[in-house]
């Protein structure tokens, strides 16, 4: 088992990073009940981990004992039927689905199957009505219209069902839908933080950290705990016991990317734009995000420019990623990212060096 | 099990107005509906206004006080977003539902039970262009037997023909006292005590949307027990601290790029929502006293720009990047155009 699922918070006592949050969210379920909720920050804040020790702090151990369906849902679209298969994870008490990842039909999803198990509602041992957790992953991947159903099922069955929505960005989620949500934010642990739960599994692994090494991973991670706990691991693999100056492997995904920055900074032309062209299939094939890759772009471009190139760069960023998000193929935006900074680091070049 | 049902409520359900004439604010809705109690009698209607401003709670008070609890079923439609709405639900569910005559007034204790039915069609302007062209024809036809009430934020994403067929009501923003008052209403019903500081942090989080202050009100209430303060009222709206707002500005102002994106990747860390920190920004911009005019139209240029394009899902951190780049210019007066462009 992984170190990131074997140290994962269990319950809201045992979290390590956000115990205020968790302190706030015990109060919130104490009697028993609580309002929508959506949890949002960025990736591996630990988003999900506090939601799953949420739903065993309201339902006890039985909110553990989950089973992955892989459901065929048919829906009666007037004059045609649409399939649609999902996978739900669900316990006796709640079910998690992404809605998201049915695409454009999303809309479907939000207004059949979560009317229709928001409709059933489970009855406890002492006959008591009980209702039910709803977990929406990525809702702010959903459609506009999607959004919108979810608007008047949040209040319609308020009784008996309770939604907790997840997101990276709560920008994306319609401000109908902010607005009957509790918000919670997570933020990103801090660098002291990651270190403190670095060394609690170095103790429970029984691990020999040198002083600062934990420092220095807390410092690789970009305050994602996950990533930290994942390189922490290979660096147990890689060489135990560690010695204070071993090197904390990058993802191989990122050097390629920098590579990529050091080949167009050398030279500019359409001969070595085609080479790169090449790379960034590779990374494409390998599943990173477009969006990614082009964050990863920047931030290593910035870090070699000159004052003034750096707004114009960004700015170009900026323009393209949105394109991008408009558009179909990444490729054609990333290109063109790139070959906008060799025509502008070229004009640069002539203008400072002539 | 009923009491335990009452406390699960959402308290914006609970404390929905159930007639007409407590919806606070909008008198002249009021005035016709109450009108309209007496005589019966009623056209097709329309409600408009921003979100939180009792729209749908008035559409759902009126159809009650018309019918009561036993004809409500059967003379009440109600759509909304969340059922499918296409074009072949207006040819089919609406229509049949709009041609079935109903028996000649009779009323029925305090009810004045209309000889018509009430069509409910909440969010309307979430409604496909062709699905509102088939309705046409069917509120002209069946006018004798049924009614329509359209519920929408935007007044122009009804198509025009529709709109005239229709009375207008303007929902009006909710102002501070009218929505302190309510607040404090319910303060009262359920033994919280909020000071008057917090009471004017509500009205200013929420910007006159009666639900979404009183979701504020009851997830404070539930977090921070029953003395509230304002501070609590902002951590649970999730609006931005002072501090921060005023940090990347001070960076912009500074004019060291990598300052303001050390800047940019903190908030963007700490998960401050990218929209929120644009609309506080805008604020502190419009605000400040020491920048000509023209630098402070720049900026909100760059700042519109940006919001449209976090409207279309592009990526966060690249969008208020290009913000504070901008500013930046704006504030140090570097020039607006880019030297290197070709």
């Amino acid at each position: 088992m992984l170190w990131v699922d074997k140290y994962r918070p269990k319950t809201l006592d045992q979290v390590i990073v956000h115990q205020e949050i968790a302190e706030n969210l015990k109060k919130l379920v104490t009697e028993q009940d609580c309002p929508h909720l959506l949890f949002y920050g960025p990736s591996g804040s630990g988003k999900k981990t506090l939601i799953m020790a949420l739903l065993r702090q309201i339902f006890g151990t039985s909110a553990e004992k989950v089973k992955v369906e892989n459901r065929t849902w048919k829906i009666d679209a007037g004059s045609r039927t649409i399939d649609l298969e999902l996978t739900t994870l669900s316990s006796t008490n709640h079910v998690e689905l992404s809605p998201s990842d049915v695409g454009f039909q999303d809309r479907y999803i939000v207004q059949e199957i979560i009317k229709e198990m928001a409709k059933n509602r489970p009855i406890d041992t002492k006959g008591k009505k009980g209702y039910k957790v709803l977990v929406l992953n990525e809702v702010d991947k959903l459609s506009r219209e999607a959004q919108h159903s979810l608007r008047r099922t949040m209040e319609k069955y308020s009784a008996s069902c309770r939604l907790i929505l997840c997101c990276n960005s709560s920008s994306k989620v319609t401000e109908a839908i902010r607005s009957r949500c509790l918000n919670v934010r997570i933020n990103a642990p801090k660098e002291e933080q990651i270190v403190k739960v670095l060394e609690f599994i170095g103790k429970k692994e029984g691990l020999q950290l040198p002083p600062g090494f934990a420092a220095r991973i807390a410092d690789k991670s970009n305050r994602s705990l996950r990533r930290a706990i994942l390189s922490f691991e290979t660096c147990r693999v890689q060489q135990y016991p560690f010695s204070s100056n071993q090197a904390i492997p990058p993802m191989d995904w990122e050097e390629y990317v920098s590579e990529i920055c050091s080949d167009i900074m050398r030279e500019q032309s359409p001969k070595r734009l085609f080479q790169v062209r090449g790379k960034l299939y590779e990374l494409l094939i390998n599943c990173i995000p477009p969006e990614i890759i082009l964050k990863k772009l920047l931030s290593e471009l910035l870090k070699k420019l000159d004052e003034e190139l750096k707004h114009e760069v960004c700015h170009w960023a900026a323009y393209y990623e949105h394109r991008m998000r408009m558009g179909q193929k990444a490729i054609f935006h990333l290109e063109a990212f790139l070959a906008k900074f060799m025509s502008i680091y070229k004009a640069f070049l002539i203008a400072t060096f002539g | 099990m009923a009491p335990l049902l009452q406390s699960s409520q959402p308290w914006v359900e609970k404390y929905r107005p159930k007639q007409v004439k407590d919806v606070a604010h909008q008198d002249e809705v009021v005035r016709v509906l109450t009108n309209t109690l007496e005589t019966a009698n009623c056209p097709h209607m329309l409600f408009y206004g921003p979100p939180g401003t009792g729209k749908t709670t008035t559409a759902l008070a009126i159809a009650h006080q018309l019918y009561g609890p036993e004809l409500y079923k059967s003379r009440v439609l109600e759509l909304n977003a969340s059922d499918d709405r296409g074009i072949n639900v207006v040819r089919t569910k609406i229509k049949d539902f709009a041609a079935v005559a109903v028996g000649s007034g009779q009323r029925q204790g305090v009810y004045p039970c209309p000889p018509y039915k009430i069509i409910i069609l909440d969010e309307a302007d979430s409604m496909t262009e062709d699905a509102q062209n088939a309705l046409r024809r069917t509120m002209e036809t069946y006018s004798k037997v049924t009614r329509f009430f359209f519920i929408c934020n935007y007044i122009s994403r009804i198509i025009e023909p529709l709109a005239s067929r229709c009375a207008k009501f303007r929902f009006k923003q909710l102002p501070e006292e009218i929505m302190s008052n309510r607040i404090l209403h319910i303060c009262n019903e359920e033994g919280l005590t909020v000071d008057t500081e917090a009471l004017s942090t509500l009205s200013s989080v929420s910007q006159g949307d009666l639900r979404r202050a009183i979701t504020y009100l009851q997830g404070a209430a539930r977090l921070f027990g029953s003395s509230i303060s304002s501070k609590d009222l902002i951590s649970v709206s999730g609006a931005i601290p002072r501090e921060v707002t005023e940090a990347i500005y001070a960076a912009c102002k500074s004019g060291d790029f990598d300052l303001a994106n050390k800047e940019v990747n903190y908030v963007i860390a700490e998960g401050y929502p990218v929209s929120q920190m644009l609309a506080q920004l805008f604020e502190v911009v419009v605000g400040v006293d020491d920048i000509s005019d023209e630098q402070k139209a720049r900026i909100c240029k760059s700042l519109a720009t940006a919001d449209k394009c976090l409207v279309d899902g592009a990526d966060e951190y690249l969008q208020l990047l290009d913000v504070v780049s901008n500013t930046m210019r704006a504030l140090c007066n570097m020039p607006q155009e880019f030297s290197y462009d070709i």
